[in-house]
């Protein structure tokens, strides 16, 4: 039999997400798929547009590959509209041809709504809702000083939360009188406005743009009903979204009163060939703004066309949680108490500005919607209570006030049914959580790989960990976190111990905290951690056992038991006279010489007699330790910067030295990279550093947690227009938090994907101090700035020091005879195939 | 025929590092010698030769205990091997040479063997 032709129009979220659930059904096999979209991009995650702007790229938000699309067979078109359905003849029409369908989806999304202003579409008048709009307001940002977001929505400040980012003074101009009015009451709405302008976006409400015109002072003149008007060079409209049904209007499929096309609990349209998912469709007189129900709708319709007789679209909940601009909003169900009888309760904390309203049933006994600005603390508690009718306490204030006003705790994960849904984007309930853990998954990443719950918009991490932890608990799992064998405790509680204790060296810790005589994972850990404290050097009578060989060394042991040497060059910078030594010294000793990724040279082949005199020379020519061996800050690449490059906008190398210059020696749980670029070209390639800088025209953007290596990471946006001395001190900060918190060999990325409240807490610590330990961070980095100490030199000058640096203490002219040496493009090389003796 | 074998005085007390291992040129070729003052007993021998990698390098091993046993992991490619039999704990089929050694005043001795020719002329 031949196959049938299932068309999908719309790339989108939802479509992505309906063929990824009907490639993989029997009825897949039974149908040629063909997907037409009109962005030039594969789908990609727009619940997390923005991040465009913090780093991510096309590929770090796209939803699947390409080969993807090929493995499944699915025949992809992209960047081609489709521009007409002819019903009867079952045939879809784009600028390039004519294709026949069996079964259409429309997967189209929908546009944003640009208010019918006069001269609304001028230049510098956007909307934000795809990749290449953000592209073009990027464009346009650069030569802007303002920006004005219209429309006070969530989509609304999530854009102002964009152009400040941006750089630029950011305004919102809403009609309603307050913001978020579908989500917030009154008082909510007052009180995030208070917050939003504490955080400098002017915002403007009951404002009802009548015309935009040419500005005098900037490019655009915004003139508003009351007469008032507002300057600005650039506009972004977010003023609502209105389904994409162009397509279905024309080819005469039934619509809703306002647009939106209409489907039954199958997702099928007036035509039975014909289904719509997503934001284009029409359920009940409701279209869904949220991608949670539009993932629900293509799971439906995937099981509808699997012939499913039980498969059902029945609604979806829109409750949100979300930060906007760095405050906390949440709205759940019948926020604005439309139910018959529903009553309120509020609570109101002007001083520490949280406000939080829930909406109750009229006996008092279900929790029908709420509404919280400030802290979304009790969301996850509520929402349950909400979506899954749990009976309220008796005195159902508690949920809302904080404890110390006899506030409940938060709903613990055994209350929850099995029914209770933990991920609403991928329809994840408790009962398949503990499914999961019962077929074997151990750790939270199990279950995240084995669900898929809390991949999509992440809103559910929190609750989902805690349902993890509690039923792993409830199996008697026990999650050893013990370092080793020797010590009880996780390097985290190690450093508190030595710290607290004053405890000075690794016996010390071992006798009143551990047993046994130690071994290669216990050491170096509590070795880096001593040096973190207290800063002696390394090679003191009582540190030297602790260390890695290449920290004994302080050279990088290669495969034949010779070392490399790798000197500073803070920032790359490198006077021609340096250099020239680098080549005598390297000359000398017959050492092959390479360029490294870190911007420095690497000089290898050195025996371990011939360290010491090596680094007398250099120390001589003013030459310092890399500690290219040490879990310790490696390089701080620069680009050239404003002092060269006619783009640069500050002194990059200037920067990237100081910060060389103050955090070399450190010592870390893993090694530690930064970069400093002069503008947002990003020629030192900051966004992969574990501290990446890059220069603003108003000072630093300073990026933390990235990584290359063997699984990249984007560095993560975390705050902007920084001065050099608050670039300083958050750098300070976040490095200590770092070192005091992660675990043994964690890079900052993979510590970051651990700290529990990821960067959002990261932020609250470091910039807005919540824990109170920011003075004590910056003071304990200070000490180690002051104690700082080129432990080579150190070590040549100390005859005790050198005596570690012999071959063979019995022997000082013998040659290892494994050593043995060829010749390669001019250098010196190992002989590979070693034969041991 | 057992072979022949003498004790070699290779480095004195001083030369030691505690909790650490020195390397020391032998009649044998090269081995290390470590120093665990807080075990009995104190001093180990074994080949300096990592047999995974053919490298002279054990000595630069960090020291320590594994289940007891004492051992040092290899700088190179971390294989832990037992100080008192040589044995790879990673690896059964692998192990390294093991010297019997003896602390004599100052002197450190290892008993290694004698080559053919060495013992005729002694
Ligand atoms: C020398 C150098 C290669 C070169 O010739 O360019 C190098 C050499 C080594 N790298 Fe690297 N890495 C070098 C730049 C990099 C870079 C690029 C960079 O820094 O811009 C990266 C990716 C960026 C990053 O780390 O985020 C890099 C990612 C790694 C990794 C993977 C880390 C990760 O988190 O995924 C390792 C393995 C590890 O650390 O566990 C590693 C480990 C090593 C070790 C230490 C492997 C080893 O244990 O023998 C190599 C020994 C260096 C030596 O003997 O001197 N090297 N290594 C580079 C020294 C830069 C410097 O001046 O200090
Ligand atoms: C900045 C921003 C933030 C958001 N934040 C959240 C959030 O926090 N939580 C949340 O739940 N939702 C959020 N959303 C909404 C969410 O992105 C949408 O609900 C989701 O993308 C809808 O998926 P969709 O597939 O229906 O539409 P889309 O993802 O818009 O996909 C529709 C696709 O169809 C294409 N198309 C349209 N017409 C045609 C045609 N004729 N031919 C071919 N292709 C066509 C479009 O180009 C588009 O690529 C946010 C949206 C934005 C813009
Ligand atoms: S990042 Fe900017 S300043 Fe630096 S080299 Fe590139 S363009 Fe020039
Ligand atoms: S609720 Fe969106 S990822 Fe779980």
């Amino acid at each position: 039999m031949s196959k049938q032709t299932l068309i999908v129009i719309g790339n989108g979220m939802v479509g992505h997400h309906f063929l990824e659930q009907f490639s993989q059904s029997p009825a897949a096999d039974a149908y040629n798929i063909v997907v037409f979209g009109e962005e030039k991009q594969l789908a990609y995650d727009r619940v997390h547009l923005s991040e465009y702007f913090s780093g991510s790229s096309h590929a770090d938000l796209a939803m699947g590959t390409a080969d993807w699309y090929a493995d499944q067979g699915i025949d992809l078109h992209l960047n081609e509209p489709v521009t007409g359905i002819d019903r009867d003849a079952r045939m879809i029409t784009t600028p390039k041809g004519e294709y026949p369908y069996d079964q259409l989806v429309l997967a189209t999304g929908s546009y944003p709504f640009v208010p019918p202003i006069d001269g609304n579409d001028q230049e510098g008048c956007f909307v934000y809702r795809t990749l290449d709009d953000l592209d073009a307001i990027q464009a346009s940002a650069q030569k802007a000083k303002t920006g004005v977001v219209v429309g006070g929505g969530l989509l609304g400040l999530e854009a102002a939360n964009a152009l400040k980012s941006l750089g630029l003074q950011a305004h919102v101009v809403e009609f309603a009188p307050r913001l978020m009015p579908v989500q917030l009451d009154d008082q909510g709405g007052a009180l995030l406005r208070q917050k939003i302008e504490d955080l400098g976006v002017q915002v403007h409400t009951e404002k009802a743009t009548t015309a935009i015109v040419p500005g005098s002072a900037a490019r655009l003149r915004m003139n508003f009903s009351d007469e008032s008007h507002l300057e600005t060079d650039l506009i972004v409209f977010s003023a609502g979204i209105r389904p994409q049904d162009t397509l279905a209007r024309a080819c005469g499929l039934e619509l809703g009163e306002r647009g939106g096309i209409v489907i039954n609990n199958q997702c099928t349209t007036s035509d039975p060939h014909i289904h719509a998912i997503g934001e284009c469709a029409l359920w009940n007189n409701f279209v869904f703004g949220l991608v949670a129900p539009g993932y629900t709708m293509a799971r439906t319709l995937s099981a509808a066309l699997n012939n499913d007789a039980s498969a059902a679209f029945t609604g979806a909940d829109i409750s949100t949680k979300l930060k906007l601009l760095g405050v906390d909003v949440g709205s759940i169900g019948d926020a604005h108490a439309k139910t018959p009888g529903a009553r309120n309760i509020r609570f109101h904390d002007e001083q520490a500005g949280h406000y939080r309203r829930m909406v109750v049933s009229q006996d008092g006994k279900t929790l029908l919607g709420a509404i919280l600005v400030g802290d979304n603390g009790p969301y996850d508690t509520l929402l349950q209570y909400a979506l899954n009718g749990i009976e309220l306490p008796a005195n159902p204030e508690a949920l809302i006030l904080p404890e110390s006003e006899g506030g409940a705790p938060a709903l613990g994960a055994d209350s929850l049914p099995d029914t209770a849904s933990i991920c609403s984007c991928h329809n994840v309930t408790k009962g398949d959580i503990c499914c999961a853990i019962d077929a074997g998954c151990t750790d939270l990443g199990g279950v995240k790989a084995e669900t898929k719950a809390s991949s999509g918009c992440g809103g559910c991490a929190a609750l989902l960990k805690k349902v993890v932890d509690s039923e792993l608990e409830k199996r008697g799992v026990e999650v050893c976190t013990d370092l080793c064998e020797h010590f009880p405790y996780t390097r985290q509680e190690l450093f508190h111990l030595v710290k607290v204790n004053g405890i000075r060296t690794f016996r010390g810790l071992l006798k009143q905290y551990g047993k046994g005589q130690g071994c290669d994972i216990c050491k170096p850990t509590v070795g880096s951690i001593l040096a973190t404290c207290w800063n002696e050097h390394i090679l003191a009578t009582d540190h030297v056992p602790l260390q890695d060989t290449n920290d004994t060394f302080m050279a990088n042991m290669q495969k034949n038991g010779t070392y490399s040497i790798v000197p500073r060059i803070p920032g790359g910078e490198i006077t021609p006279d340096k250099l020239i030594v680098l080549g005598e010294v390297a000359k000398q000793y017959n050492l092959y010489t390479k360029i490294t990724g870190g911007q420095r040279v690497d000089l290898f082949g050195a025996t371990l007699s011939e360290l010491p005199e090596i680094w007398e020379k250099l120390i001589a020519a003013g030459f310092e330790t890399g500690h290219a061996y040490g879990k310790s800050l490696r390089t701080v690449k620069s680009c050239v910067g404003s002092t060269w490059c006619r783009y640069g906008v500050q002194d990059s190398v200037g920067m990237a030295i100081t910060l060389e210059n103050r955090y070399k020696g450190l010592r870390a749980p893993h090694k530690v990279k930064m970069a400093v670029s002069g503008c947002t070209r990003e020629c030192a390639e900051a966004q992969s550093k574990d501290f990446g800088v890059i220069a603003t025209e108003k000072g630093w953007n300073l990026y933390v947690c990235g990584n290359g290596g063997m699984r990249p990471r984007h560095a993560d946006l975390f705050a902007t227009d920084l001065s050099d001395e608050e670039l300083i001190r958050t750098i300070d900060r976040v490095v200590m938090f770092y070192v005091r918190t992660a675990d043994r060999l964690q890079r900052t990325s993979v510590w970051m994907e651990n700290l529990e409240g990821g960067l959002e807490y990261l932020k609250q610590v470091v910039l807005e101090d919540s824990l109170g330990i920011g003075e004590e961070l910056e003071q304990h980095m200070a000490d180690l700035v002051d104690t700082y100490q080129c432990e080579w030199k150190t070590a040549v000058e100390d005859p005790e020091k050198r005596k570690r640096f012999r071959e063979f203490v019995n022997a000082p002219e013998q040659k290892d005879p494994v050593q043995q040496w060829t010749s390669e493009r001019g250098q010196r090389r190992p002989v590979l195939e070693v034969v041991s003796s | 025929m057992k072979a022949r074998t003498c004790w070699e005085a290779v480095c004195t007390v001083d030369d030691l590092v505690a909790d650490s291992g020195i390397a020391v040129w032998t009649e044998d070729g090269p081995v290390a010698v470590f120093y665990l003052p807080h075990r009995l007993p104190a001093l180990f021998a074994i080949s300096h030769t990592d047999p995974f990698s053919g490298s002279n390098v054990l000595a630069r091993g960090i020291t320590g205990d594994i289940n007891g046993e004492p051992v040092v992991a290899s700088p190179l490619y971390k294989q832990h091997f037992s100080l008192r039999t040589g044995r790879c704990l990673e690896d059964e089929n692998v192990a390294v040479k093991v010297y019997p050694v003896l602390l004599d005043g100052d002197q450190i001795r290892l008993e290694v063997p004698v080559a053919q020719a060495a013992s005729v002329a002694a």
